[in-house]
């Protein structure tokens, strides 16, 4: 592979380019889907190729293949150094990179259990068996469990004299239970929704996840929605579960960190951000208790953002997000580092395959750990609604106004969780909205979430992030507003 | 891992630049080596699906270009059956022990899952009705060509002291389904698009377009709509959120009917998660909608067959209002009785089928008319960020984006500060007043479809956001 890369490092230099930066990726995936007991998606798939971006006359080309010989590959470089030449046709200003040193290194992500070694009968088999846990169910009308499995090798070589080899290991499993009855469907996820959790861990995610367990449990949840209150409309007292409040910091905190949608870079599509480069160290984003990082780390847990070198070869760091409530930082790349002072890139530079140019991305973007018991903060709660399990999640293109409802809800009154709802929703404006939080569980709580379907960039890329939470509390919160039909 | 220069491959023909396809022939010639490879093995029957997709796209922000990329990519896509099992594998590595590898796990996979009492033979020859959509001038456009657009459209937001960003693509793909009965098609088309935002802060507009055809549109054209319509949508005043007569612009149609396609799949009919249970052959709708799958429609673009290969056919979904035909895969048509309509995904697959090729007749009301028919309302550009709040009464939630103007006495009298919406999508339907001509739509939500223009009573808008 080194070749590969080496080859075409060659040619853009010959080509003119001032800098180059390539990545071979070998990807493999398995998919394994089950619906009212029978088996959906049984579906294996690699790919492998070479993507390469260049800097000439100071501007920006990328080109990739799966032509993986001396030739192809050698066209492919100069195809990226036309397109960098022909960008500089319309380009503003000279791209300027902040210095990082060259790494030379190997590195692999911790699992115990390859996925691709465990018999496809077993999985299928747990699949099979969690399925029909929920359908024997009453008033269940469809099952369906999931299992997806990557295994992602890249070789990244630089210009500056890089080399990095990372290999990452990827787990996923969920199952869901649907209910139609009177004209309405209900829904409940485990152990959450979109497909369930996703870690960088083998198979022992999986069997960590106690899916027989907690498929009845679902099951009859969905069932009993039917017959739930609907959540009130109303201004109250709002308590996440940690799967929820991951997908809130994500959206409310994730994105709008990102410095390419500060700068205007995804004006046309993902959109800008309401932290413009003014915001930084002054804003009160949170109220005092709110910690935010962004790490990727593997100190920080095995979550989709984790890894040991960015796709721009920086090495992972750890950046203070939210400090005390305050803004304090953004996900900056090489390009963009110096225009906020930087005299670094964050590291957050992620492609989602060797065809794909890499961009600002989030890794672990998790609140930090508070200090209530889960018990103890329902017990302080008068008056308020536990939400878990998302359904649904809109944000403003600037990422101000967002609305999320959950699968399921809580009545807590007088300290204690009274009855559940049906089609709770909560709404607000970002910065009012955590700023309002006024307790977070702590460490023992906490769980590492992960987001595998976020979608960035033209043309689309999906990738996996991570955020770490645990159950929270928020103040004056708008409820309800999704059922409105005022 | 080996090397695929050193590996024997299957396809030995020249094999072209990035920017170029493989002939049609070099397509079948990789079908039928699989088919061959296969053979061999305990395979009863085989499916080969080959893809290749040759893109570039420029992207700009900030009055320049900023990213600008190409990619070039051919994967196989083998699934088998024996002994009533079936399973797929895909790769991109073209030597034949590669090729023979994929089968063999294919196979593998197969057998490891019990037996599928769904599965139906292989389908066997079709014919199929011609459609041309690669379009040569698409193919042979370049990044200079695109740069040079760019440079224009930046150069006239500089003038206009706005900020400019967006995307100008094109490209080219072919796919090809073989199988062991017989069966060969294949398809080649050519798209191309031009995005773009016009910033003159606070506000933003946006206008696209999308066709295979890259002369169907003018990218200059384009940014001075955006242009015009960001400037109109400085100083947007806050208006209170509540239900409003709305003119939604063809892309704000799409990227919420988009969200119905897969409601007239049999599929989620059979899984009650279709928000048309109990509700086929009702009035459901206003009168005056009617809503066709046309893969044959000149302004449609995608493949006239499914993922089994199966010609797709046109489908009468909606008539006049009511609900009247689903669409079906093989499989869900044996299981209703039914003839399948050619729209089945590749299989395995738990989803079933669903009509990509969405067709709305439309009116003859022109945009200005129906802001002159207007008392009071809201002209809506684009939408952004939809959600499914509730799949049975199908509301879904989302903001609009880039330019939101308030009409009055049937004229345009400013710009409103950006709502959140939470509307169902059956009730819209069923308040639509009046319609323009069918166009083809390019969103962000939804892939393209042939839509109008639609002014519609009763929207409900529930909050405001700050901007």
């Amino acid at each position: 592979m080194w070749d590969l890369c080496t080859n075409a490092l060659d040619t853009a230099k010959l080509r003119g380019a001032a800098y180059g930066d390539v990545r071979v990726m070998h990807l493999r995936q398995r998919d394994l889907t089950t619906k009212n007991g029978q088996v959906g998606t049984l579906a294996q798939s690699e790919s492998i190729g070479l993507g390469i971006r260049v800097l000439a006359n100071g501007a920006w080309g990328f080109s990739s293949t799966d032509r993986l010989t001396r030739e192809g590959v050698a066209a492919c470089a100069a195809q990226a150094v036309s397109i960098a030449k022909a960008s500089a046709l319309a380009k503003r200003a000279a791209v300027v990179l902040a210095p990082e040193r060259a790494y030379v290194d190997s590195w692999q992500s911790p699992f115990r259990k390859d996925p691709f070694e465990i018999p496809l009968e077993t999985q299928l088999a747990l699949l099979l068996a969690a399925d029909a846990e929920m359908l024997r169910v009453k008033g269940v009308t469809l099952t369906e469990t999931n299992m997806q499995f990557r295994k992602m090798d890249s070789w990244f070589a630089s210009s500056i004299g890089s080399r990095i080899h990372q290999r990452k290991v990827i787990s996923g499993c969920g199952i869901a239970a649907t209910s139609f009855q009177g004209g309405e469907i209900q829904k409940r996820s485990y152990p959450n929704s979109f497909g369930g959790q996703h870690l960088l861990q083998g198979y022992e995610l999986v069997e960590s996840l106690s899916l027989l367990r907690n498929a009845p449990i679902i099951a009859e949840e969905a069932a009993a929605l039917h017959s739930a209150s609907q959540c009130p409309e109303k201004i109250g007292t709002l308590i996440l579960g940690g799967s929820q409040l991951g997908l809130q910091i994500h959206e409310s905190i994730g994105h709008p960190i990102e410095l390419d949608r500060v700068l205007g870079q995804e004006a046309n599509f993902a959109g800008t951000s309401f932290l413009t480069l003014d915001q930084l160290n002054s804003l009160k984003y949170a109220s005092n208790i709110v910690n935010v990082v962004a790490d990727a780390r593997l100190d920080h847990g095995p979550g989709l953002g984790t890894f040991a070198y960015d796709d721009e070869g920086v090495p992972a760091q750890c950046t203070d997000i939210i400090k005390d409530g305050k803004f304090r930082g953004y996900l900056s790349n090489r390009e963009t580092a110096h225009l906020v002072g930087l005299d670094r890139s964050s590291g957050t530079m992620r492609t989602e395959s060797w065809n794909r140019l890499p961009i600002i991305r989030m890794t672990n973007v998790s609140l930090l750990p508070g200090t209530w018991d889960y018990d103890d903060l329902i017990a302080d709660t008068a008056d308020g609604i536990l939400m878990e399990t998302n359904r649904s999640w809109s944000i403003d293109d600037r990422r101000y106004q967002f609305q999320f409802s959950t699968e399921i809800g809580w009545e807590i009154k007088g300290g204690k969780r009274v009855r559940m709802l049906k089609n709770p929703s909560y709404s607000g404006i970002t910065t009012e909205f955590w700023n309002s939080c006024d307790a977070i569980c702590k460490f023992d709580h906490w769980t590492l979430w992960g987001t595998p379907n976020c979608g960035k960039g033209q043309p689309m890329q999906t990738m996996g992030t991570g955020h770490g939470a645990a159950p929270s509390r928020f103040r004056n919160v708008r409820i309800g507003t999704a059922f409105s039909n005022q | 891992m080996k090397p695929a220069a050193k590996a024997r491959k299957i396809s030995t023909g020249a094999r072209p630049g990035a920017a170029e396809l493989l002939p049609e022939r070099e397509l079948q010639r990789i079908t039928e080596a699989v088919l061959r490879l296969a053979k061999s093995t305990q395979a009863e029957e085989t499916e080969v699906h080959v893809d290749e997709v040759a893109d570039t796209l420029t992207r700009f922000a900030n009055n320049g270009i900023h990213q600008n990329v190409a990619e070039h990519g051919l994967t196989v896509s083998i699934r088998t059956v024996a002994e009533g099992r079936t399973a797929r594998v895909t790769t991109n590595r073209l030597d034949e022990d590669s090729l023979r590898a994929a089968i063999e796990a294919a196979l593998s996979l197969a057998h490891s899952r019990p037996k599928d009492s769904r599965l139906l033979p292989m389908p066997k020859r079709q014919s199929y009705r011609k459609v041309n959509r690669f379009i040569k001038r698409t193919a042979a456009l370049t990044a200079e060509d695109r740069a040079r657009a760019v440079r224009r459209a930046c150069d006239l937001a500089v003038k206009k002291g706005q900020v400019a960003a967006g995307i100008f693509s094109s490209g080219q793909s072919q796919s090809a389904v073989g199988n062991s009965r017989g069966l060969f098609t294949a398809y080649r088309e050519t798209h191309s698009q031009f995005s773009i935002t016009m910033q003159e802060h606070p506000a933003a507009s946006w206008a696209k377009a999308n066709s295979a055809d890259v002369r169907a549109f003018n990218p200059q054209k384009l940014a001075e709509r955006a242009s015009e319509k960001a400037h109109l949508a400085a100083n947007a005043k806050e208006l209170a959120p509540g239900r409003y007569t709305v003119i939604l612009e063809p892309a704000a149609v799409l990227d919420l009917v988009g969200f119905l396609f897969y409601d007239f799949a049999a599929t989620a009919l059979e899984d009650k998660r279709s928000c048309l249970n109990d509700r086929m052959g009702k009035q459901l709708f206003r009168q005056n909608i009617t809503i066709t799958d046309d893969a044959y429609h000149p302004l449609q673009q995608g493949a006239p067959y499914d993922g089994e290969g199966l010609p797709r056919q046109r489908v009468l979904l909606v008539d006049r209002g009511i609900p009247k035909n689903l669409v079906y895969s093989r499989a869900s048509a044996d299981v209703a009785g039914k003839k399948p309509t050619g729209h089945g995904f590749a299989l395995p697959n738990e989803y079933g089928e669903a009509p990509m090729n969405l067709v709305f007749s439309g009116g003859d009301s022109s945009l200005e008319k129906m802001v002159a028919s207007t008392d009071r309302g809201l002209l809506v550009t684009r939408l952004w960020y939809i959600r499914e709040v509730d799949p049975y009464e199908k509301v879904m939630t989302g903001m609009t984006r880039d330019g939101l103007f308030l009409v009055e006495n049937g004229r345009l009298t400013g710009a409103v500060r950006n709502f959140r919406f939470n509307q169902s999508l059956i009730e819209m339907l069923k308040n639509v007043e009046l319609l323009g001509p069918a166009v083809r739509a390019t969103g962000e939500e939804s892939f393209e479809m042939v839509v109008p223009a639609m002014k519609v009573r009763d929207f409900h808008f529930s909050e405001v956001t700050k901007f």
